[in-house]
């Protein structure tokens, strides 16, 4: 007896040991970019263009690019994702086309982002002769995150009990109407959990970007869509590896690295925020 | 064919199968209008699949087929020119677990209104609330229509369901076991909204509780094996069956 419990007790410290030092590395890579970030954030840095071969200045053309791109890609790829992932869980009968694209998107998902940049290169800026360019880079990230969005709308709306499907129909609605008026108001709160997480996720990317939309250095923000852009991803990539003065740049790129996961966290957020919100209308006013 | 034009509902000679399995065996059963039918038998007897053929939600199913034929108030409800929204719309439905959708009240009740076109807001609210009387529901809830359906006792739950089905005004009414999933006294009021219903509507029933097809239903059809092995007046099912397999599985021998 006693001796069962004191292997339970260890069993028990390892565990927990393992998991403390999850947090702990966490923790400690957080810190570390705060501490270290923090002390070149303030308004200038934020609102500043880079000054002095990226030894001095701000970040705000860089801040901007990643906007223009992240918005660009929800643009591409949302409306593509959803639709496609309504039409694989409502409508298609459970037959080899289906199995096909489950198959296509989960191989997708798992190419590494370097090769859909180099895709993106070749299709967009190349043959279809964008350039570098918001679009270009819009539509790279737009297919990089197209399966997550897909699976995100397949799964939510594969969460939704059939009873409410019979329902409906059994009133004379069409699965249009079904689709529309129940089906989706139900999904919407995972829906928009899952989209904006990958929202996330795409503002933090950096090889597809790199060859189909980012400068090293803009001296203003871009006038069209089919102007380059500086992105906080690849910024900080260029800063901490080439440029006139890598020491002077460190600070910069830590106070680059603050921003985006700054501006993650808050994505994931409102995430949240919208999940909760959103959960709350479905139970009791739709 | 010719239909006993006073019959409601008619099934000539109907086989039907799942794949390959032979779920219904030349089924033969008229049902009368303003009547209650109960439909019983063991599980997988094939009843709750003959009870889904009136509204033709086996459709939904993949290598589901039927032969034979089926007439709701002398249309051959399979023909190929009838539109199965239309159908539904006639021929209403209560599931075995209350399943109003995540709306309001009145919005569920409503529902069967919009989808089908209904507009004007006058109408719509004067049928909710002829509906949920109709259902005995109204007032219970009269005074919280905006409030989520989900807020509602499961016995509750269940009588909106029965005034959602109501309000898009069907001639047939089709439940499965729609007292299965609730309380003593629900299904009490369930049974007494029943028997209300059966002046403005034909009924068909499923239920697994002997005593309620007694309490409620003018026929009762028993089932077994994909076949209707008996079709008669409660009464005489009840107290005097002509077949020894019913007698049977009504006093609880089998089944």
């Amino acid at each position: 007896m006693k001796k069962k419990q004191v292997s339970q007790n260890i069993a028990f410290w390892i565990f927990r040991l393992f998991s403390l030092m999850v947090v702990g590395i966490l923790f400690w890579i957080l810190g570390f970019i705060i501490s270290k970030g923090i002390q070149v954030i303030d308004w200038d840095f934020l609102t500043q263009a880079p000054t002095d071969g990226m030894t001095g200045g701000g970040i705000f053309p860089a801040i901007m690019g990643t906007l223009y791109l992240t918005v660009g890609s929800i643009i591409v790829a949302f409306p593509i994702g959803v639709l496609s992932g309504i039409y694989i869980n409502e409508y298609a009968t459970n037959n080899w086309f289906v199995k096909l694209i489950r198959i296509m998107t989960t191989n997708l998902s798992s190419v590494p982002s370097i090769v859909f940049g180099l895709f993106g290169m070749a299709l967009f800026v190349n043959t279809m002769g964008f350039g570098d360019s918001i679009i270009a880079g819009s539509l790279t990230l737009g297919l990089l995150t197209l399966p997550v969005v897909i699976r995100v709308t397949e799964e939510a709306l594969h969460a939704i009990d059939d009873s409410f499907r019979t329902a409906s129909y059994a009133l004379g609605a069409t699965k249009l109407q079904t689709i529309r008026k129940v089906i989706l108001p139900m999904a919407l709160p995972n829906i928009m959990t899952g989209l904006i997480l990958s929202i996330g996720r795409v503002s933090g990317e950096t090889a597809p970007i790199l060859f189909t939309a980012v400068a090293y250095f803009l001296p203003k923000l871009p006038d069209s869509i089919f102007d380059q852009v500086m992105a906080l991803p690849y910024h900080l990539y260029v800063i901490s590896t080439s440029g006139t003065d890598l020491a002077a740049s460190r600070p910069i790129a830590y106070g680059t690295a603050l921003v985006l996961i700054a501006i993650i966290l808050v994505i994931n957020i409102i995430a949240t925020l919208l999940r909760n919100y959103f959960g709350k209308k479905v139970k009791t006013n739709f | 064919m010719t239909t006993p034009s006073n019959m409601c509902i008619t099934s000539r000679n109907v086989n039907f199968y799942y794949g390959n399995f032979h779920a219904l065996k030349n089924i033969d059963m008229d049902i009368a209008p303003n009547t209650v039918t109960a439909l019983i038998g063991p599980s997988g007897c094939g009843k709750s699949t003959y009870l889904r053929l009136f509204n033709r939600m086996n459709d939904l199913i993949d290598g589901a087929r039927l032969t034979g034929e089926i007439l709701i108030n002398g249309r051959n409800i399979y023909d190929a020119r009838i539109d199965v929204d239309e159908l539904r719309k006639n021929v209403g439905m209560v599931f075995q677990k209350p399943n109003p959708f995540p709306k309001s009240i009145f919005e569920n009740v409503a529902y069967g209104l919009r989808v089908n076109g209904v507009k004007d807001k006058k109408t719509i609210e004067q049928r909710v609330e002829e509906s949920l009387k109709g259902a005995a529901l109204w007032d219970e809830v009269k005074d919280k229509l905006k409030k989520s359906a989900f807020e509602l006792s499961g016995g509750q739950q269940q009588r909106l369901c029965i005034a959602r089905a109501l309000a898009i005004s069907p001639s047939v009414l089709l439940m499965d076991e729609p007292a299965s999933a609730l309380d003593p006294i629900s299904t009490l009021k369930v049974e007494e909204l029943i028997y209300e219903l059966k002046k403005d509507y034909t009924i068909v029933i499923v239920t697994h509780n002997m005593q309620q097809a007694g309490r409620i239903s003018d026929k009762t059809a028993f089932f077994y094996l994909g076949e209707l092995v008996e079709y008669d007046d409660t009464k005489k099912m009840f107290l005097n069956p002509a077949k020894p397999a019913t007698q049977n599985y009504i006093t609880g021998r089998f089944g």
